[in-house]
């Protein structure tokens, strides 16, 4: 009994010095800056900076390789905190966020054929290119709202993706799974986007589409410096697009679209008391 | 005595009974043909006619582009219409020759008869690609390929697939019976080309009638008709090699690496007629079926013929289809239109009602493991499938995703209704486009 006690004891006795050297001689050295850069990042692993995960991108940053603001989930705040932890002045990069540049849901786009199978976007692009007649238009069968880490993206009842200006941080993880795309990065200062993502003439949009873009330039004439038109889809110049809203009226499709003043119908995500969506 | 078969698989209902009985009819010339110059796995040909020009029966209208690939010929004698991208069953348009028959349908002047027994094999391999043999299975791929395996992994099994598992499709089991000559002639000339020992041909046993037939006129020859126990995916070949020899090809392996090759039955048929013959491969047997069609047929089409011709030959519609699928109702494509054409690989046409399609609600896994035991690859479907849904891709590759040969069966045999080689087929794709981006 007191053998083994005794026997027992000196083993471990034996290990815990050996491990205690073990540790001390071939302990790694960690940068203390690095676990606290890591601290900071949002710690979602979304790889939009381009590095392995939050990890990785703060051993970059660190290390001098990497800039501050490649985070986009963490916006302007984690550029200033790291840049403290750092001891340098740093610049936040514009917010960019997804928007999906398309409102051709069940209920205003036509349908090819009746889609049964995965409910998943790539493998219905794969039967005849998917069922929406359009060639560019939202599948809506939700490949971008689960690969969404942030929750920022719903379908509507109609089936068509929505993205949440407030919500998103601009990881662009639903641009990777769009089999058509729809989504895009556009800078969260401007509003109004041309929702239409078919490059088709306008007698053929309007086969198939109410809310498509027909190519009509007459959004491009009442702002000429607002909008470019390029294979008969109209697209918003966001450097100078201060008063693109003023086409808004004057589209006969209505596919362009001011965010701040409501998403496209069924959306639930709303500005608070001031909703014009056509919902209503 | 009890029949060979593999370990796992399902028993769907054959519904065979539509066809099995009728003989193969000759399909009527359509107004236009299109032919589509992808057909087969490996590069696309390239058109080599000019649009107005007159073709023979029988002209190559595509060269093949590369080793992989093989030309294409024009099914009829006509004028070329127009060259340009046209529905293909894939579900994309691709590149496609149109033409216009003229009604002569008169063959190329030069064909002649050859006496197989003066070719060496490379001729014979030659022969075979110039005519654009390929796997009449339905995965297309070029014959010539396949017979030409390296030095180093001989062939000593030359197998033959006249198991035609897929229910509702007897244009295999037609084929047996009305052209057992033309099929037995491929298989000499490909045992010539192979020099394989042994010659087997596998035949479920719900056909008695062409295991019979066969047997009779194979009683002389080395050629072995080996009747096979009636399941599904016998016809896919590593079942087919496991059913008939037990052999098993190893993960990421081909037939090859037991020293098997397997041809269908139909391929056969096809080699014969390119060597013996030097006719192009421009027409096949298919079986035109399903509840929503008038007068289910077995017919002998051309290649580029529209479905809408084959539905008109067939008497048109009972009701309107809720579904179209090009091949068999496990593995074939469903068609989105009518106005695709027949290609190479088109074993079927099989028209569905509205009301034999249903989509029943998804329910949670239970997990009673008979996707695992109807698995005839030996996998765990179910999981495979949750780590492909959830966009795991280095999971889905480790639990062997690649080996799946989507053949169905789990979710055929799921109580759940969980869409299992559906989530697999798109693993699949994410780990072929991780492959992909990692080379580059």
């Amino acid at each position: 009994m007191i053998a083994a006690i005794l026997s027992l004891g000196c083993i471990g006795m034996i290990a815990a010095v050996a491990l205690g050297f073990a540790a001390k001689k071939f302990a790694v050295e960690v940068d203390p800056r690095e676990l606290a850069a890591l601290e900071v990042l949002p710690g979602i692993n979304c790889g939009a900076c381009g590095f392995p995960g939050c990890a990785g991108y703060a051993k970059a940053v660190i290390a001098g390789s990497a800039d501050l603001n490649q985070c986009p989930p963490g916006g302007a705040e984690v550029v200033a905190r790291l840049a403290r932890i750092l001891g340098v002045e740093a610049t936040a990069a514009a917010r960019q966020i997804a928007v999906v540049v398309c409102q051709g849901d069940n209920q205003r786009a036509q349908l090819k054929y009746r889609y049964l199978g995965l409910e998943d976007c790539t493998a219905a692009q794969k039967i005849a290119d998917g069922p929406k007649a359009c060639p560019g238009g939202c599948l809506g069968l939700g490949s971008c709202q689960q690969a969404c880490p942030f929750g920022a993206i719903e379908m509507t009842a109609d089936g068509l993706a929505v993205i949440s200006r407030e919500k998103c941080t601009g990881c662009r993880k639903c641009l990777a799974v769009c089999p058509r795309d729809v989504i895009r990065m556009t800078p969260y200062e401007s509003a109004v986007h041309v929702l239409c993502n078919s490059h088709d003439k306008g007698a053929v949009v309007r086969k198939y589409c109410q809310v498509g873009c027909i190519g009509c330039h007459i959004c491009q004439k009442t702002v000429p410096q607002a909008y470019k038109i390029e294979n008969f889809l109209a697209a918003v110049v966001y450097e100078q697009d201060a008063e693109a809203f003023e086409a808004i009226a004057k589209c006969p499709t209505k596919c362009i679209r001011d965010f701040n003043e409501g998403y496209p119908a069924g959306s639930t995500f709303l500005p608070a008391g001031n909703n014009k969506s056509d919902a209503a | 005595m009890k029949l060979r078969t593999f370990k796992g698989g399902i028993h769907p209902p054959e519904n065979k009974h539509w066809t099995s009985h009728k003989a193969i009819e000759d399909c009527p010339l359509p107004d236009e043909m299109v032919v589509p110059l992808s057909q087969h796995i490996g590069a696309p040909s390239v058109a080599c006619v000019e649009v107005g020009q007159h073709v023979a029966k029988g002209q190559e209208i595509g060269s093949a582009k590369g080793f992989v690939s093989v030309p294409v010929h024009a099914p009829t004698s006509g004028e070329v219409a127009a060259i340009a991208d046209f529905p293909h069953p894939f579900g994309t348009s691709l590149p496609a020759v149109v033409i216009k028959p003229d009604g002569e349908d008169s063959w190329l002047s030069n064909l002649q008869f050859t006496d197989p027994g003066s070719l060496t094999s490379e001729e014979v391999i030659e022969k075979v690609r110039l005519a654009g043999v390929v796997g009449m299975g339905g995965a297309a791929f070029p014959a010539h390929v396949k017979m030409s395996p390296p030095p180093e992994k001989p062939i000593r099994t030359l197998l033959f697939n006249g198991v035609e598992c897929e229910p509702y499709l007897t244009a295999d089991h037609r084929m047996m019976l009305e052209e057992s000559e033309r099929v037995l002639q491929g298989v000499s000339l490909l045992q010539y080309v192979y020099g394989a020992e042994r010659v087997v041909i596998g035949v479920e046993a719900n056909k008695p009638d062409a295991i019979a037939l066969l047997k009779k006129q194979c009683a002389d020859t080395p050629v072995e008709i080996l009747p096979l126990q009636v399941k599904y995916p016998q016809g896919a070949e590593k079942q087919l090699i496991a059913a008939a020899t037990g052999q098993e090809v190893p993960s990421g392996g081909l037939p090859m690496d037991v020293g098997v090759a397997v041809h269908n039955i139909s391929t056969a048929a096809a080699v014969a007629d390119a060597v013996m013959l030097g006719r192009p491969l421009i027409e096949r047997i298919c079986t035109v079926t399903g509840p929503a069609i008038k007068e289910p047929k077995n017919l002998r089409v051309r290649i580029g013929m529209p479905l809408s011709h084959l539905v008109e030959v067939c008497g048109g519609f009972v009701e309107d289809p809720g579904k179209i699928i090009l091949g068999g109702p496990m593995m074939g494509f469903t068609q989105v239109g009518f106005d695709v054409p027949v290609v190479r690989g088109t074993s079927g046409l099989l028209l569905l009602r509205e009301d034999d399609v249903t989509k029943a609600a998804e329910g949670p896994c239970i997990r009673c493991a008979r996707c695992v035991q109807a698995c005839p690859m030996n996998l765990l479907p179910t999981a495979i499938a949750a780590y492909a849904r959830r966009s795991l891709v280095e999971e889905t590759e480790e639990y062997c995703a690649m080996d799946c040969i989507e053949c169905g069966s789990c979710s055929y045999v799921c109580p759940a209704n969980i869409p299992l080689v559906q989530s697999i087929r798109l693993g699949k794709a994410a780990v072929l486009a991780k492959k992909r981006k990692a080379l580059l």
